[in-house]
């Protein structure tokens, strides 16, 4: 993605690279039975080791960076993860840390929430979506009802990656001084966590019920009114799943045009049929489109600009849409191999899917960029 | 050398007190009459050169400057806000005279490329034929010893601008002998010589900037040879990249910014606007397609460049930007058609308004993936020189040209 690395962020790719291909690869995930946890804590504590949960995190709340560029080191990590199909909780670990970064300072104090993250010894996921609804994070159905000393919360969420392990969950929720955030502990009384199908086989999801949750004001993340910070979770997650996606595609690219090479049909090998050799040409123009725009996301929520939230819409609503067509056309173009469970180009669109899908469809994205260029 | 800032402060003065200031940038009025921008490109190039700020990229043995790409860099942006002679820039610095500069003789620098910088003569291309487009190296337009020159047969089309040229390179075949790369030379052509019948070409949208050209017995001197006889191609390879460099604007020998008044398209962004459909959820999504494929344009744009540049990527990926531009100018008049909606049936009363405008330049929606080489060329270009597919069999390759079939 990046077109120069530095010896450091070569190794910190390697390293991911390592520790991932050592676990999980590409046939234990296929071969992961319904129900089985996708991957376990003593695997995500040794990732924490290697930087997984520290990139955007300050060093003096245990984090750092690579390079000094915590977004992009973050986009880099996806990229490694995200081409072998990671499972772990890379994606709700770091938004929730974003948020919890974000605010610090401002509310309540949850530095040994940030440093048990970045350690690995906790983990925690975003419940922000809800039931039979779209992506609308600010205007939450799940309500917090101040009560003595605290609030009372109401309500039920869903999609929560990884709601089965998580330790913590980060609650959008609506009070009388508009949409706040809580860091609720998954074991609290009252808060019931039931699995969800998944169509990414590395990822898990779960449906979370909060029955008249009880927490402390302590709980609160920030202070009401938390747009901002929402929005700056939602630049963190569109950052990772497009620089995951592009990875995908480029691994799903190479192994099509390698399959163009070595497939001959009438004599010729595929990669010699100019209606083909065309089709190729189209997706390899949009791969180095989506690696741009990716890039340029990245870059832009590193430097906080002023159209972050611009060009993160940018890159999704391109990213998300593109990216079907290109893997499509990879199953299209390896025939009917590329439909079969035994073929790996599955795992690659199903993760390609449900990233177009969370945390806005490419359609939520170009309405916001309409919404923004004040249209 | 004069230092660049030294150049630039000598240039904002004399700017400041020479040239006129730009008018406003509203829409030039839909006509097919350009006579008088290019009598006006004319006189501003006079006045530069008068001034001593033309040619700045140029050697001085040709009636340039011989200063630095920093030095022309300082001038265009001083320039902003003044009238400069932007119709000259491409095709007749950026590509002919600077092709002329690498491949031609020292009387055809010396005449050309001066008469050009003095203000006092036009130059242009006749590369396309009406036999095809893309198979540049397959002209069939001919060339014939005569004496001490050659005798010109055949027909050119696609020129740009050659109307208001004084002088044509010209592609021909002088050796139907060898193989179609090596049979080929370029001349140098008077576009009002004996033999020349010029028409220009309408396009849809009724501008007419494009030509087609007849040779019919045109005799030119063997001084009119650019290169060497039956190296063409070499010039030609020349002409293509300084036209693409061009193109991405990486030419020293452009002065000025922007582009000579042509008939803009409309944008979505002003479609939506014009038409007040902004409330419309149906349509902000469209509005916001638009803006995210034209920031994705712009920065493939910038990460090729950066790339090529660096050696990350081979030079054959500007394709891959080509082919973006297309297909990005494509979705642009998409979108506005549909974001227009039923305006684009019959405009504004008796003009075609903004909505008739959208309609007008959605009939020219394939320019964008056929000019400057077609979109096929280009994923061409991109499987076979960037993925290293199979290149496509071709029947004339090392063939004799004379046995190469040209039709059923």
């Amino acid at each position: 993605m990046e077109l120069g690395l530095s010896p450091d962020q070569k190794l910190f790719q390697a390293s991911a690279k390592g520790l991932l291909e050592k676990e999980y690869s590409l046939d234990r995930i296929r071969d992961m039975a319904d129900g089985e946890p996708r991957w376990n804590r003593d695997w995500w504590r040794q990732g924490a080791e290697l930087g997984w949960a520290a990139a955007i995190v300050p060093e003096e709340l245990g984090g750092g960076s690579v390079s000094g560029e915590g977004v992009r080191d973050l986009a880099l990590l996806a990229e490694e993860l995200g081409a072998g199909l990671a499972p772990g909780p890379l994606l709700p670990v770091n938004v929730v840390l974003a948020g919890l970064v974000e605010t610090h300072g401002t509310g309540p104090d949850h530095t040994a929430e940030i440093e048990a993250l970045v350690a690995g010894e906790s983990v925690a996921s975003w419940a922000v979506y809800e039931p039979g609804r779209e992506w609308s994070p600010v205007a939450p159905g799940l309500t917090a009802t101040p009560a003595a000393g605290g609030f009372v919360l109401d309500g039920v969420k869903d999609r929560v990656e990884d709601a089965g392990q998580a330790d913590l969950l980060l609650v959008t929720a609506a009070t009388p001084e508009g949409v706040a955030q809580f860091l609720v502990p998954a074991s609290a009384v009252g808060v019931t966590v039931s699995p969800q199908w998944s169509l990414d086989l590395s990822r898990s999801f779960g449906e979370v019920r909060f029955d008249g949750v009880q927490v402390t004001a302590d709980a609160m993340v920030g202070v009401a009114g938390a747009d901002q910070v929402i929005e700056r979770q939602l630049q963190i997650a569109v950052v990772i799943q497009c620089a995951e996606v592009c990875a995908v595609l480029d691994r799903a690219f190479a192994m099509t045009r390698q399959w163009a090479f070595d497939r001959y049909s009438f004599g010729r090998p595929l990669a010699s049929y100019q209606a083909l050799k065309h089709r190729f040409a189209d997706m390899r123009t949009w791969l180095e489109a989506c690696h741009a725009t990716t890039q340029a996301a990245a870059a832009a929520v590193q430097e906080r600009s002023p159209n972050a939230a611009e060009l993160a819409s940018v890159a999704k609503s391109y990213v998300g849409d593109r990216s079907l067509v290109i893997l499509q056309d990879c199953v299209q173009l390896h025939g009917g191999i590329g439909v079969t469970w035994e073929h790996d180009l599955h795992l690659y669109l199903r993760r390609a899917t449900l990233d177009q899908a969370l945390y806005g469809t490419p359609q939520d994205h170009r309405l916001r960029l309409a919404d923004l260029a004040a249209i | 050398m004069e230092s660049v800032e030294s150049f630039r402060l000598r240039a904002r003065a004399w700017l400041a007190e020479n040239m006129p200031r730009q008018a406003g940038d509203e829409p030039p009025p839909l006509s097919d009459d350009d006579t008088s921008d290019w009598i006006r490109a004319r006189e501003l190039q006079r006045m530069l050169y008068a001034g001593g700020f033309a040619g700045i990229c140029f050697p001085q043995e040709y009636g340039g400057l011989g200063l630095t790409r920093a030095h022309q860099q300082a001038f265009t942006e001083e320039s902003i806000g003044y009238e400069m002679p932007l119709p000259l820039n491409i095709p007749t610095f950026a590509i002919c005279a600077a092709t002329l500069l690498d491949m031609g003789t020292e009387e055809q620098k010396r005449d050309r490329i001066g008469a050009a910088i003095r203000g006092e003569e036009v130059l242009c291309q006749f590369l396309s034929e009406p036999r095809g487009g893309s198979d540049l190296a397959g002209v069939t337009t001919r060339a014939d010893r005569d004496g001490d020159g050659w005798i010109l047969n055949g027909a050119k089309t696609w020129s740009t601008s050659a109307y208001a040229a004084d002088w044509g390179l010209c592609l021909a075949r002088t050796n139907w002998e060898v193989p179609k790369h090596r049979g080929l030379t370029m001349f140098l052509v008077p576009t009002k010589a004996p033999g020349v019948t010029m028409n220009r070409i309408r396009m849809v949208n009724g501008v007419r900037e494009f030509c087609e050209e007849f040779f019919d017995d045109v005799w030119v001197p063997d001084s009119a040879v650019v290169g060497e006889v039956d190296a063409g191609w070499t010039v030609a390879s020349r002409q293509l990249f300084h036209e693409r460099n061009s193109m991405g604007g990486g030419s020293p020998y452009v002065s000025g910014r922007g582009h000579p008044r042509t008939v803009p398209k409309v944008t979505p962004l002003e479609i939506v606007r014009a038409c007040g459909r902004t409330e419309d959820p149906r349509i902000r999504e469209l509005v916001g397609e638009y803006l995210a494929m034209a920031a994705v344009q712009r920065q493939t744009s910038d990460r090729v460049t950066r790339a090529v540049g660096t050696g990350a990527l081979d030079p054959a990926a500007v394709s891959l930007i080509r082919l973006l531009h297309a297909e990005g100018a494509q979705l642009s008049d998409d979108l506005a058609v549909r974001i227009a909606g039923a305006g684009v049936a019959t405009g504004t009363g008796a003009e075609p308004g903004v909505a008739g405008r959208v309609a007008i330049g959605y009939l020219m929606r394939q320019s964008a993936s056929l000019g400057g080489g077609s979109t096929e060329m280009a994923r061409n270009v991109i499987s076979e020189r960037l993925l290293g597919m199979p290149r496509e069999a071709a029947p004339d390759r090392d063939v004799p040209f004379k046995q190469v079939k040209q039709g059923r």
